[in-house]
């Protein structure tokens, strides 16, 4: 397989963008990773996106996106895992370069959820029709069972998950991208509307539009496009049970570890070569098990991660400086390469009020449903 | 010049908390309350409707107006809740208010803007001279859907102004309307209870009209927002009008005369007509008064008010809106509320 770097990247507003149609998020943000890389052609496309079809009545994405950029004739995928879409598509997006399939390829995530959509019904169809979702159960309800399972079997409390919405949005406030730039006090999280017990209104990601991408190619032509690329050294996936009552633990996450797992053995590295991460921060508690998941910190021990500052700006492993899905906004199927988009930033050093000093090595961790699926990849700057 | 020669308001008796509809449907009324700021809202009784609405508020402006009912030549009444599909309010309240036959009589309708339509035609009646005096009503007993958020904002009520070119007590200096194809709330024919797309209403819709109709009446008339006194807007809810309010540079105190929504409720086409009847209860001569309203589908009418001299002694010809958001109330239950508004199937 041949060494594959990421040569550019764009991005949209995040927000409610009530002026900005599925299309004009998908060719704004294209245009933006094709035109920092300075070139107009293509080889390929992969576009990442849950649910189009429900939200706009609109699928068959792929060719749609190609026509739009003015580029019919490119051959274009849509790739779907839920909330993981966006991780899939850069993950294909990889194999097709490191495969020596294509050269110049496009990875990128979109989301329209702002028209007119019942959100909650629509999302409720990553998890399980049959053992699930038939019951009444919506993503609020699966992510509060599973942080009532983490606060029984480690303690974890409702303010420790408070902490992490605290850092998201005192993050989130430094990125001009994001969808909510104010800082929030830990009263606020915890005073704010109950949304699925213990999970309030301040610990759950909002409702968003947006698209990001990146432009791959590989590593020996980078230099052909910029000066500071940006290497994709691994990429790990997995899946798990679709539904949480099937998962050996539900305070598990058991498809994060498994990619992680995959990712740190395929880069040769370790958890604690993370210099920069981001993760899926759905609701506060998923970025808690994560932590653990991905080894940033002991099982049980991701609860004081945030309070403590482990993982704040200038803490020992920053994850989320972005704002995470909390504060920056989780257009579904954009998120798993807006990551990607923060992480190479950071990485080659354009991060601004954000940047950690000094990072060479970053993580994007992107998962789907309650956790049925899982993608990591680990960057390196050049 | 033209003008307002009175004006009257009418919000029924009965009312019902916040708190009681959410405790109804499970709801933490202390979140409601926060994010709409409406404490309680106005419920029509089992005889009260727009046009017996309209009827108490017209009598209430002709008695400010001091003048013959046979002089008003034309009667507007704009709302969303007629009581009939087909058949002018205004043919029976005309005839309430001992007007006509000689009168042009026209019903409006524009969601919650049909009031200040009917006022902007009244007016226009009265400025090309064919009609000595006209009334312009906004009246409303607004449905909200179970269970919606919106059943804690819609209630009932209206406000009623008659035009005049003679012993004008509030002078209309500048008028300006704005209007979009925005389809943010509408309700089918047929349909009991009316729909909306969510957070579509706001930004897109409200914020964008209010927002644009008031900066366009600014620059029309060269004045800036310290140069008024009071300022009202439409009251779909407590924080719209204060959010809109204070983005254009408005302040609060400029604001709270006519924020009369977290007692009313949202009166719909009676909504910023009302606001505008308890700032004209208290107005001095010379105060400069800026009202916008908002109609989904969507469209605002802005209009720039000045009170005259002849305005104090005519405020306390007719019950002010104070007296009748203050007192006397009635509290109801919700099942008293959904018996009143019809929500409970019965045999006919």
């Amino acid at each position: 397989m041949r060494e594959v770097a990421v040569i550019g990247t764009g991005m949209t507003r995040f927000g409610e963008l009530w002026d900005s149609s599925l299309r004009d998020l998908c060719v704004e943000a294209a245009l933006g990773a094709l035109t920092s890389a300075g070139t107009d052609t293509l080889d390929s496309i992969y576009l990442g996106n849950m649910s189009a079809g429900q939200f706009v009545a609109q699928e068959h994405l792929g060719p749609l996106m190609a026509d739009y950029l003015g580029m019919a004739g490119v051959p274009a995928t849509r790739v779907e895992s839920a909330c993981a879409s966006g991780g899939m598509a850069l993950r294909s997006a990889f194999l097709e370069v490191a495969s020596g399939m294509s050269d110049l390829v496009l990875a990128a995530g979109v989301e329209k959820m702002n028209d007119g959509a019942d959100v909650t019904g629509v999302l409720a169809t990553a998890s399980d029709q049959e053992v699930e979702v038939y019951y009444g159960v919506t993503f609020p309800g699966l992510y509060a069972m599973i942080a009532r399972a983490h606060m029984e079997k480690y303690g974890t409390t409702e303010e420790d998950l408070s902490w992490v919405s605290v850092k998201a949005h005192r993050n989130g406030a430094r990125n001009r991208k994001a969808q909510f730039r104010r800082a929030v006090s830990l009263e606020e999280v915890m005073s704010s509307s109950m949304v699925a017990e213990p999970l309030r209104l301040l610990h759950c990601s909002p409702v968003t539009d947006g698209a990001a991408a990146v432009l791959l190619c590989p590593l020996e032509r980078a230099r052909e496009f910029t000066d500071r690329p940006v290497k994709i050294l691994a990429s790990g996936a997995a899946s798990s049970t679709l539904s949480l009552s099937h998962r050996k633990d539900p305070a598990d996450l058991d498809a994060v570890e498994l990619s992680g797992r995959r990712a740190y053995k395929m880069a040769g590295l370790a958890p604690s070569d993370i210099q920069v991460a981001e993760v899926h921060d759905c609701f506060a508690i998923a970025e808690i098990c994560c932590y653990e998941a991905l080894g940033f910190v002991e099982q049980g021990k991701g609860k004081d991660a945030a309070r403590d500052g482990l993982t704040d700006l200038g803490g020992k492993i920053p994850v989320n400086t972005s704002g995470g899905l909390k504060s920056k906004g989780h257009p579904v199927g954009a998120t798993g390469i807006a990551q990607a988009v923060t992480i190479v930033e950071q990485l080659r050093g354009e991060a601004g009020e954000s940047q950690v000093e000094g990072a060479r090595i970053g993580l994007t961790q992107n998962m789907g449903g309650s956790g049925a699926s899982s993608v990591v990849h680990i960057f390196q700057g050049v | 010049m033209p003008g307002i020669v009175g004006y009257g308001a009418f919000i029924p008796r009965n009312r019902i908390r916040s708190e009681e509809i959410a405790r109804q449907w499970g709801k933490d009324a202390a979140s409601i309350q926060r994010g709409l700021l409406l404490k309680e809202k106005s419920v029509p009784g089992l005889d009260e409707d727009t046009i017996t609405i309209s009827v108490a508020a017209g009598r209430a402006a002709l008695a400010r107006a001091g003048i013959d009912p046979q002089k008003v030549g034309a009667l507007y009444i704009g709302s969303e809740s007629h009581p009939y599909a087909v058949k002018p309010s205004g043919t029976v309240v005309l005839e309430a208010l001992g007007m006509g036959p000689e009168i042009h009589v026209a019903d409006f309708e524009f969601a919650c803007k049909a009031g200040t339509e009917a006022m902007s035609v009244a007016l226009a009646m009265v400025e090309s001279g064919r009609a000595e005096y006209a009334m312009g009503i906004g009246a409303d007993t607004s449905q909200g859907a179970p269970n919606d958020a919106l059943e804690f904002s819609a209630s009932a009520g209206g406000a009623a102004y008659i035009f005049g070119k003679a012993h004008v007590l509030v002078e209309v200096l500048e008028t300006y309307s704005f209007t979009s194809d925005t389809p943010d709330f509408w309700r089918r024919e047929g349909e009991f209870y009316p729909r909306h797309a969510g957070r579509f209403t706001g930004e897109p819709a409200y914020f964008h009209h209010v927002l644009s109709a008031t900066r366009g009446i600014l620059e029309r008339s060269g004045l800036k927002p310290s140069d008024f006194r009071y300022a009202v807007f439409h009251m779909p809810n407590g924080k719209f009008p204060l959010a809109a309010g204070k983005q254009l540079g408005f302040t609060d105190k400029q604001l709270e005369t006519g924020w009369v929504v977290n007692l009313m409720g949202n009166t719909y086409s009676g909504s910023s007509p009302t606001g505008l009847a308890a700032v004209l209860d208290e107005a001095h001569p010379g105060d400069l008064i800026l009202i916008t309203s908002f109609g989904s589908g969507a469209g605002s009418d802005s209009f720039i008010l000045r009170a005259t001299e002849l305005l104090p002694e005519r405020q306390s010809l007719a019950p002010t809106v104070r007296s009748m958001l203050d007192h006397p109330r009635k509290y109801l239950s919700y099942g008293e509320y959904a018996k009143l508004r019809r929500k409970i199937i019965v045999n006919d």
